[in-house]
Formats: C-alpha cells, sequence, structure tokens
C-alpha cells in the first residue's frame, strides 16, 4: 500500500507513467481533426445539396436563360396613325435585326417604358413639319439594344428614302467558342460557390462548436490551436476537387464549356482560392457567439463581392474609381484567374498577380483569426 | 526500496497535486470567487458542493485553465498557468466540462479517437471506450445517445491521456440512478488506479459515496471542509428531525426546544414558495428528543403541519451553516 502510494507521488510529480498507461498509438491530430471536419460535413445532406445541388441549379438555369440562339430582331413600334404608317412598318421590317409593330401612340409609350420594344418610331407628315417626311424616334438611350435599335432604323429608313451607301463593305461573322455568356457564367459560378461553400462551410460549424461548449473543451487540451484552425482549411480541399470537378462536367456536358487552358493551373487556382475563403471564412467566424451574429458578418463580407466581383456581369462595368477596390477583393482575384485560364487559355504566371491577392487574404485572415479566436 | 518504505513510513506530509490561496474572480458586480484557499492532495478524490452559483464552475474551470482569475495563486501539479508550459500541463490533466455537447455527427469511437491524437501519451482507444463501457456503442453517433452515454464520452474524452488530475463538473447531473452509478464506477476506479480527482457536484449522497474530502463552498468562499464522515459528525448528532407548523402558530420560540432532552441544535430553514418555514432539530437521541418535542408543542397549544426525521447528511450541514437547501440555490 504505501509502495503503491509512493509510485503514485512519483508519477504525480515527474509526469513518468508505467508501460501500461502508455499503449495508445495515436493518428496526427491534423489528420483527425481533418477527418473529423468531412465526416462532420458528409453526413449533413443538406449541407451537401447547399454546396453541391444549389451551384449546378443555377448553372442550369442561367445556362437556359442566356442560351446561344440566334440573334433576335429588335422589336420596334410604329405609332398608328400616320398616312405612310404601312409603309415605314414595311422599310423597317425589311431590316433582317428589326421587327416592327404597329401599336396606338398609348400603347407604343406603355411597351416602351416597359421594355418591351426597344424604340418608337412615328411619322411625321409633311404637314405637321412643314418640309419633307421625317421621323422621331424615341428610346432610352442608357439601354444598349435600344441604341442598336436607334442604327438600324434610322438606316432602314434612310435606305427607303432614297439614301445610297457611299461605299461597298462586307461582313464576315464567326462565334468564338469561349466567347458565349455560358463560357464567361461558369468560371464566375465556380468562384462564386468556392466563396460560399468556404464561407458558409467553416461559419455555422465553428459557431455552433462555440456555442456548445466544444470549442471551450477542446482548448482544454493539449490540441494546438492552429492545428485546429487549419484542419478546417484542409478539409476544404477534399471537396474544392468535388465542387468544381461537379460544376466542370456539368458545363461540358450541357453546354460543352471548355477548359482552354491547363486543367491543373485550373485546379491550383480553385485550391488557392478556397484556402483564401476558408481563411476569410475562419476570421469571420472567430469571434461571433450566435448563429445570426455570424450569419450576419457572413452577407457582410460577401455582399460586395456578390455585387463587384463580375460574376454573373464584367466588373469593368462599374466606374473607374471603384476600380482598384473591386481589383483588390478575392473573389474579383479568382474569377479573373478562372477566366483567364478557362476562356483565354492563360498560362497560371499571367494570373501572378491575382494569385498573390488571394494567397495575400487567405494568410492574413488566418493569422488573425487565430489571434482573435474566441473560443469560449 | 527499503529507503521508499522507510520514508512513507515516516508518514511525511501528503503530496499536494493542487493547491490555491486567495483566489478571487468577479463577472462585473457579480463575485463569483471571493478569496478561496484549497489543497487537493495527490490521490485524492476531492469534492466541490455547494448549491448553483456558489462558484464552483467558474473555480474549476480556473483550475483548468480556462479562465483567469482575478487575483490568486494556482498551482497545479506542481505547475501555474501562464508560465510558458501550460500545454504540458494540458497533456496531464483530464477536464470534463458541465453539459459540453461533442459533436453530434462523428461516432463514439471517432470522437475518442479524435481527443485521443491531442495527447502524447494515454491508453488505446479501444480499452478507454471499454474502461467507461460504450463498447456496443462505439459505431453509434453521439447525437443518438442517451444522457448517460454522453456523459461516459464526456468522461472517456477525459480519461484518454491518462490524465493524473481529473476535472468532474458536474458529471451526473440529469442523470438516471442507473446511470449515475455507473459513472461513479468509472470514477472509482480512476481513483484505485491512483488517479487524483477534483469533481463538483450539488448531490450529497455522490460527494458522501466518491469522494475522501469535501469542500463546501458558498458564495464563492468554502465555509466547511473536511471528509464527509467528519462534515456529518461535526452536527454533533445523527438524526435530524424536520417539523413545520400550521401558519396560525406564527414564529416559534427557540430557547424552549434548544433546551428539550436530546436535541443539540435547532435552525429555522429558509420559507420557500412551496414551503413555509419549516424548523429543524439536530438530536443525538432520537428517542428521547421526539417524544419530547411533541410533548413542547402540545403544551405551547402549536398544531404540527409536517413532521419526518432521517439519518443526518452533508444536506444538513449545508442547511445547518446557511439556513438553505443545497438544490434551492
Amino acid at each position: 500500500m504505501a509502495e503503491a502510494d509512493q509510485n503514485l507521488l512519483t508519477d504525480v510529480v515527474t509526469g513518468s507513467l508505467p508501460e501500461s498507461k502508455n499503449l495508445g498509438k495515436r493518428t496526427h491530430p491534423l489528420v483527425e481533426l481533418t477527418l473529423a471536419r468531412v465526416r462532420e460535413f458528409a453526413r449533413q445532406p443538406e449541407a451537401v445539396f447547399w454546396v453541391f445541388g444549389f451551384p449546378l441549379l443555377l448553372a442550369f438555369a442561367l445556362g437556359i436563360a442566356f442560351r446561344n440562339t440566334a440573334p433576335e430582331r429588335l422589336p420596334v413600334a410604329i405609332e398608328s396613325g400616320a398616312a405612310n404608317t404601312a409603309e415605314t412598318a414595311a422599310a423597317i421590317s425589311r431590316s433582317a435585326d428589326l421587327q416592327a409593330v404597329v401599336m396606338s401612340p398609348a400603347e407604343a409609350a406603355q411597351s416602351l417604358r416597359t421594355g418591351k420594344v426597344a424604340l418608337v418610331v412615328r411619322s411625321e407628315t409633311a404637314a405637321s413639319r412643314g418640309f419633307s417626311p421625317g421621323f422621331d424616334y424615341r428610346f432610352d438611350p442608357a439601354r444598349p439594344e435600344s441604341r442598336i435599335a436607334r442604327l438600324a432604323v434610322d438606316d432602314a429608313l434612310q435606305r427607303a428614302a432614297g439614301r445610297k451607301d457611299a461605299a461597298a463593305v462586307r461582313e464576315q461573322t464567326f462565334t468564338e467558342p469561349g466567347a458565349r455568356y455560358i463560357d464567361f457564367l461558369i468560371p464566375g459560378l465556380i468562384g462564386l460557390n468556392l466563396m460560399g461553400s468556404g464561407m458558409w462551410g467553416l461559419g455555422f460549424v465553428i459557431v455552433q462548436a462555440r456555442t456548445q461548449k466544444l470549442l471551450k473543451r477542446l482548448a482544454a487540451t493539449p490540441m494546438k490551436r492552429w492545428h485546429f484552425l487549419l484542419s478546417f482549411m484542409l478539409s476544404r480541399l477534399v471537396f474544392l476537387i468535388l465542387e468544381v470537378a461537379a460544376i466542370l462536367a456539368f458545363a461540358y456536358f450541357v453546354f460543352s464549356v471548355k477548359i482552354h487552358g491547363s486543367l491543373l493551373s485550373f485546379m491550383l487556382i480553385s485550391l488557392i482560392g478556397s484556402l483564401a475563403f476558408a481563411g476569410i471564412g475562419l476570421l469571420v467566424a472567430a469571434r461571433p457567439r450566435t448563429i445570426e451574429g455570424v450569419s450576419g458578418l457572413m452577407n457582410l463580407a460577401m455582399l460586395p463581392m456578390w455585387l463587384l466581383s463580375g460574376s454573373f456581369f464584367s466588373a469593368s462595368r462599374f466606374p473607374d474609381f471603384l476600380q482598384p477596390l473591386i481589383k483588390i477583393l478575392p473573389l474579383t482575384a479568382l474569377n479573373d484567374a478562372l477566366r483567364a485560364v478557362m476562356n483565354d487559355g492563360a498560362s497560371l504566371g499571367a494570373s501572378a498577380t491575382g494569385i498573390a491577392i488571394l494567397s495575400a487574404w487567405g494568410l492574413v485572415s488566418f493569422v488573425v483569426a487565430l489571434k482573435i479566436f474566441r473560443w469560449q | 526500496m527499503n529507503a521508499i518504505t522507510n520514508s512513507t513510513a515516516t508518514q511525511p506530509a501528503p503530496r499536494t497535486a493542487l493547491r490555491c490561496n486567495a483566489l478571487v474572480k468577479k463577472y462585473g458586480e457579480v463575485t463569483a470567487v471571493s478569496g478561496l484557499d484549497l489543497e487537493v492532495r495527490a490521490g485524492e478524490c476531492f469534492g466541490l458542493l455547494g448549491p448553483n452559483g456558489a462558484g464552483k464552475t467558474t473555480t474549476v474551470e480556473i483550475f483548468e485553465g480556462l479562465t483567469n482569475a482575478d487575483s490568486g495563486d494556482v498551482e497545479l501539479l506542481g505547475m501555474r498557468w501562464g508560465a510558458g508550459n501550460d500545454q504540458a500541463l494540458r497533456e496531464r490533466i483530464g477536464v470534463a466540462l458541465q453539459q459540453t455537447e461533442l459533436a453530434d455527427k462523428l461516432s463514439v469511437e471517432e470522437t475518442v479517437r479524435l481527443f485521443r491524437s491531442f495527447y502524447a501519451r494515454g491508453g488505446d482507444v479501444d480499452h478507454i471506450i471499454r474502461l467507461v463501457s460504450l463498447e456496443e456503442k462505439r459505431k453509434a453517433r453521439v447525437g443518438k445517445l442517451s444522457g448517460g452515454q454522453k456523459q461516459r464520452l464526456a468522461v472517456a474524452c477525459a480519461l484518454v491521456g491518462a490524465p493524473d488530475l481529473l476535472f468532474l463538473d458536474e458529471p451526473t447531473t440529469g442523470l438516471d440512478p442507473q446511470a449515475r452509478l455507473q459513472l461513479w464506477g468509472v470514477v472509482e476506479k480512476f481513483r484505485a488506479d491512483g488517479g487524483t480527482i477534483l469533481l463538483t457536484t450539488h448531490y450529497m449522497e455522490e460527494a458522501a459515496r466518491l469522494c475522501d474530502r469535501v469542500a463546501i463552498m458558498d458564495h464563492g468562499r468554502v465555509i466547511a471542509l473536511g471528509a464527509p464522515g467528519e462534515l456529518v459528525a461535526s452536527l454533533g448528532a445523527d438524526q435530524i428531525i424536520e417539523f413545520s407548523v400550521t401558519s396560525e402558530a406564527g414564529e416559534l420560540q427557540e430557547a424552549p426546544l434548544r433546551r428539550l432532552p436530546g436535541v443539540t441544535g435547532m435552525r429555522a430553514k429558509e420559507a420557500t414558495e412551496a414551503n413555509g418555514v419549516s424548523y429543524l432539530l439536530t438530536v443525538s437521541e432520537i428517542g428521547v428528543a421526539l417524544p419530547a418535542l411533541l410533548a413542547e408543542l402540545e403544551g405551547e397549544n402549536v398544531k404540527l403541519d409536517q413532521l419526518t426525521t432521517h439519518q443526518a447528511t452533508l444536506e444538513d450541514v449545508f442547511v445547518n451553516l446557511t439556513g438553505r437547501m443545497l438544490r434551492d440555490g
């Protein structure tokens, strides 16, 4: 008895242990933590849907909406009531780009307002003008199709009135693969999805673990804290491959969207982008104590990128003074780099700046998150 | 070998696993821990007993290195938090927090394996699962476990690193009697293998059964300390008579009751919402005291409302010290 006590005391004081207490083999904590992340994710059917199913549905819907068909004729309204209405409509309809619709002035105004027609034409008789017949064009110059309609209508009416072309022109048309809207859209959707799944996938899990005191429990173990945070980023890599592959395969088989550059470069950029967003996700989830709190912060972080980063339309449409800001957003950098490889067939080196921007976001976010992380 | 036996034979002061001096922790205006001194000896099971809000959890979390004290000194296993060896210290303690929810989607085995990976030393995963009798549930998801099974898993996670010092914060709160017995078995086994345990509880029977010594806490202080048997004995009585009288009687005079034969002490227990004032008599000889009490009440023309007697417990120690029930908070 006394001897047992004494052994115990030496154990307590020196930390040495009898062999029997040291049986266990252990895997590396980073491996176990990453496995735990992957398992937790894969065992949540709803999360799996939002990461894999939702982007495919979105790509499908947008692909259908913006599918490439023969160029449509622009609808143009001709106000009825003038003596030469029929001739005007006929002249306009002769143009391959236009479709003339005769309607009352009130109807025409309404159609223009609601975007059903691109332009309204009113014939001016000689009496009301005091000289040879002319036309009034009414349209909104901010609408690109209205400006095209104005040019085409004017051309058609001037020719009908007897104008001769001064120079002979020949036209050569072609549709370049990789230049369709769906080609533009797919890399943007991949970027958007990497952002969304990186941030949502991390934010909720972390905040939930915080509310149920799991983080506090982990903080009481010798677990290295950076192992814990890094495991989230590593687990993202597992899903990244599946996520990107799912969208790429879908786009290839349904819309024949191809990667013009190297697939390896594309995956590498996706990986760096995914790590960057996982880092930002960790940072956003570093402090909040409630799901509501983290949701608000997530939306705050993602909204500017949804709007500005050129996922659905080119970011160059925004005014010049915003461009420097837009350029340093991680999603812009990711979208641009993905498009460079996918659509332009560019090498990895061409996206060096974008990759640097993404890496900086990922690294800085990770380090700051580790510093300010709330464990309880 | 001889030298060792000799040195133990001379009965050196028991080595200390944990010691704290003048520990203070405030949350705003509320003082959770108010100048606490405590010493836990190596190899003992030490209980912190007290009502909710007594400061037990705060105290334990300071010991576990999860909360910083405002002032005071904590030394465990010869080390201090924040002195550069926190990691080494965490390797040697095991922690089960009050109500931790482990990840629902992981299985029992995956959870234990995960926690095992954090510790440099410790037992084999199968062995630990067997230790807490969860072999049949090893493939089950944590979310599907019963309260008692979850709690045993939490204790398993505390044991994976073969700790020298185990902290259990209200390990059996909310468990049914059988689940509680199973958990006690795990704790007793760890203790028998030479581990040191600090547990908090507000169940007296748990403290009485498991603990070598208990400290009764109230308002962030220790108000009584000793072996459970000693504390009960300090009441100077082994039976308690608890009674209440009909309300028209008003407050009873204490002095005549204290003078009754066989009565060693008396205390009025604060009224709760459910009950009016009741009185507690600590008695050494129930056979003498009870008839005397009844005669006294009859003589005063006071009508009894309720009367019970029971063996004195730690609960009575607490009531005797504070006038409140442990579970009333």
